[in-house]
């Protein structure tokens, strides 16, 4: 699914990063706990999330994250989107909670990420 | 040896936290190394950088990139970790409010470490942890 497909089916606004919507992501996860996602996520997929500290994105740095979308139309500080333009990851928002976002891109074929064997 | 270079890591400074981690992939990146391998030390980093920000008096973590490895050794002042076996359980942490509010503090750290090594080592007092990670590159 491309980003701009995301966009659309979650009604949601480009907020910084890089804004090549034609970046194709395969798969997404839903997180808060980014120990989760450094633990359990396997492949390169969107990031769905309430956190908007600049962690989020370094943690999207770390596992070649290429798209974030903050839910319950939350947007992150200045020093947070120079972080995104910096590494380049798409951020978007969406006035969705986590549980519709999800839902959405679920119901729409996006595959829940890989998820990695413990 | 390829490369070799030692980072600070400050503690208690969520600003900066994962500093030293982006500058490790990023340098791994541009050795060109293979991209599983890349991905794996830069978790492994970035865990060992955000445990040190949260739990120790501040430290090292130095790269070495090299004889068909990468080797990362963490080294911090304090206050050592209590009960390593403990500390080695998915789930169990003594992380405060503040670390699990950005996300972290899950008692993931430690564990995803040794799963994304190819050997762990950890040894661990009242004047400090020191954490051996060896990742080895592919043939």
């Amino acid at each position: 699914m491309k980003v701009k497909e995301i966009i659309e089916i979650l009604n949601a606004e480009i907020l910084c990063g890089n804004q090549d919507t034609d970046i194709e992501v395969n798969s997404a996860c839903g997180a808060d706990l980014m120990s989760d996602v450094l633990a359990f996520v396997k492949d390169a997929c969107v990031l769905l999330t309430g956190q908007i500290n600049q962690q989020v994105i370094i943690t999207a740095e770390m596992m070649d994250v290429s798209c974030i979308v903050f839910v319950r139309g939350k947007r992150p500080n200045t020093d947070v989107c120079n972080l995104a333009d910096e590494i380049g990851t798409v951020v978007l928002t969406t006035e969705m909670t986590m549980f519709e976002a999800c839902g959405r891109l679920y119901a729409s074929g996006l595959a829940p990420t890989k998820r990695v064997e413990r | 040896m390829i490369f070799t270079e030692t980072y600070t890591v400050v503690p208690r400074d969520y600003v900066i936290a994962g500093d030293a981690s982006r500058k490790i992939k990023q340098i791994l990146k541009k050795i060109g190394l293979d991209a599983d391998v890349v991905r794996k030390a830069s978790i492994a980093a970035y865990e060992a950088e955000i445990n040190m920000v949260i739990h120790s008096y501040g430290g090292t973590i130095t790269l070495e990139v090299g004889e068909g490895r990468i080797r990362m050794v963490c080294v911090d002042t304090g206050p050592g970790i209590e009960d390593i076996d403990k500390a080695m359980q998915e789930g169990y942490s003594t992380a405060d409010e503040e670390a699990q509010a950005i996300g972290f503090g899950a008692g993931m750290g430690l564990p995803n470490i040794k799963f994304n090594s190819d050997e762990f080592n950890i040894t661990s007092s009242k004047a400090g942890t020191t954490l051996e990670i060896i990742i080895n590159l592919p043939d």
